[in-house]
């Protein structure tokens, strides 16, 4: 369902009326609107995104670790509309046991590196990536570093 | 983006009985110097033909940031320096508006402007190193002292803004970490007034050089969708003919008070980009002499004793004005909870930096959205099917640096 103070932002709009039921937040804050979608419906959200509302680029996308809360884990997307001169944010919320999600890189192959380094950092699973591997850490690190319960100095004995 | 999987392994095979195909796996890098840094490329050869291209990133990791989540907002400007060598007073930058952008600060002209010229002397010092190693990847030696001469005034500029030639750390959140010293418009202006002959002399020494169009024109194309589907920015984007820029689009720090292009080629080809950056300097010297001439006057840093130290003098005089100084470099300043996703045009394009505030005096989580990691990541479609002699005029073109790939 879309908060009644977005209504009066196009993109939100849009994701509303393609499927109400995806949209399970969102809000415009300091500029910037960020829309939560159920993370069962992304790839379906970002293609309508890309091709219906023109958001060609996706410039970014990241992990937000909330240990101990839960849902643990956000994955974050930054689009961008070079023709509207836009840009928004999607973001997914998934739970700390297995987190998993499915890919966009069939809409943007942008997203092949981006989402391996989300796996290699934040370890969340990216379903039907053609190439998922650690990107940053060597092939054999144990642990994901951007968690919030991996140390910032010291090594675990 | 290749098809198949998984890791290339370096071999070399036995030639084919019925074709005489042969095979081979090379590594190309990561101490290879045309790859300024630590770039390895796997390369699958068909005679001097790239068949597949697997780039290896990842060793210039240093986790930065990790490491900003563990200092306090001002002590992580140092560390946005690191992120970009090449380039870091535009990471100073966006990392300061983004921060500035959860605040709800407000920055002087004076601050603004000064921001504005130098991070054009930071893109001027990054495009004179990319042409210098560039040039000098391609075999054109006299170029690289050409450039380093120019660059080494800008760097002298930097020391005496900041007292540090590279990392500078010049800019604070909420304006500027230091009094702009005494002199700096004579010593800008000295350097500018010669400047655009110098890039004269760069262009003498290139542009119509026929060894250099031979290895440059027709090289390194790639189709514009393309581009923007693998998350290519900057330069490479504009020499394909889009504007895309954000200091026009999303002007920051008052760039909208400036007059000056957005130049484009369409070529699309390893020559366009090079003659795009040249033209970029130009532009970026016209902007440095706007800023220069038209510098406000004022205080340089914003008026919240919350966040921004006193003055030394104050510091003696007033009770107050040492509370807040103690207060800040013991404890930080809290930042209320939120997030934020500020984008600059750096050298390299894009550049982005994504910030989660939960409220604390320490960032809850930084992420910087690297122009040279997105670029990186065309390699392999930019190469293959290319020529070998090819790969380090087309890798060079995009001007990436390892350390804005791997953080």
């Amino acid at each position: 369902m879309l908060p009644d103070n977005l209504r009066e932002h196009s993109a939100a709009q849009a994701v509303e009326t393609f499927d109400s039921a995806a949209l399970t937040g969102g809000k415009y804050d300091r500029g910037e609107l960020t829309l939560e979608i159920a993370p069962g419906q992304i790839v379906s959200v970002c293609r309508f995104l890309k091709y219906d509302e023109k958001f060609v680029r996706l410039s970014s996308v990241t992990g937000v670790d909330r240990f101990p809360a839960e849902p643990r884990f956000e994955v974050v997307y930054h689009l961008h509309s070079i023709e509207k001169n836009q840009r928004l944010r999607l973001k997914c919320r998934l739970r700390g046991e297995d987190p998993v999600i499915e890919s966009v890189t069939p809409v943007w192959r942008a997203a092949n590196w981006y989402e391996r380094e989300v796996f290699d950092l934040f370890g969340i699973n990216f379903l039907n990536h053609p190439n998922l591997r650690r990107i940053m850490m060597p092939e054999d690190w144990d642990g994901y570093p951007l968690r919030k319960d991996y140390p910032v100095t010291g090594i675990r004995v | 983006m290749s098809e198949v999987p998984g890791p290339l392994v370096a071999t070399v095979e036995e030639p084919q009985p019925e074709t005489g195909f042969r095979r081979m796996v090379l590594n190309m890098g990561p101490q290879h110097p045309s790859t300024h840094g630590v770039l390895r490329l796997k390369i699958e050869l068909d005679g001097e033909v790239i068949m597949r291209c697997d780039p290896d990133i990842g060793y210039l990791h240093t986790g930065i940031e990790k490491e900003c989540e563990a200092k306090t907002y001002q002590q992580a400007v140092t560390l946005t320096d690191r992120v970009d060598y090449l380039a870091p007073l535009s990471n100073n930058l966006c990392y300061c508006l983004a921060v500035e952008k959860l605040l709800g600060l407000e920055i002087p002209p004076q601050a603004q402007w000064m921001r504005v010229m130098l991070t054009e002397f930071t893109r001027l010092n990054s495009h004179l190193v990319w042409l210098a190693t560039h040039a000098i990847d391609i075999g054109a030696m006299s170029v690289f002292l050409y450039c380093f001469r120019e660059r080494e005034e800008i760097l002298k500029i930097f020391e005496m803004f900041s007292g540090q030639r590279m990392m500078t750390s010049y800019f604070r959140i909420g304006g500027l970490a230091l009094e702009p010293p005494r002199g700096w418009y004579q010593r800008v202006k000295k350097f500018i007034d010669v400047f655009p002959t110098r890039v004269d002399e760069y262009e003498n020494l290139l542009t119509n050089n026929p060894i250099w169009i031979g290895r440059t024109k027709g090289v390194g194309f790639i189709a514009l969708e393309d581009m923007l589907d693998l998350g290519i920015t900057g330069p490479m984007l504009r020499a394909a003919g889009l504007p895309l820029d954000a200091r026009k689009t999303q002007p920051y720090s008052s760039y909208d008070k400036f007059d000056f292009e957005v130049p484009t080629r369409t070529e699309n080809d390893v020559y366009a980009r090079y003659q795009l950056r040249v033209e970029e300097m130009r532009q970026s010297a016209r902007i440095i002499r706007q800023a220069m001439d038209g510098m406000p006057g004022g205080p340089w840093k914003a008026d919240d004793p919350h966040v921004v130290l006193p003055d030394r003098e104050k510091m003696k005089t007033q009770m107050e004005a040492l509370i807040y100084h103690f207060k800040i470099v013991t404890e930080g300043f809290r930042v209320p909870e939120g997030e934020v996703f500020q984008v600059i045009e750096s050298p390299r394009g894009e550049l982005g930096y994504y910030i989660v505030s939960d409220g604390t005096t320490h960032p809850y989580r930084v992420h910087m959205r690297t122009p040279s990691f997105g670029n990186l990541q065309a390699t392999p479609k930019l190469v293959e099917g290319s020529l070998i002699a090819d790969v380090i005029a087309s890798i060079g073109s995009m001007d990436f640096v390892l350390g804005d790939t791997d953080r």
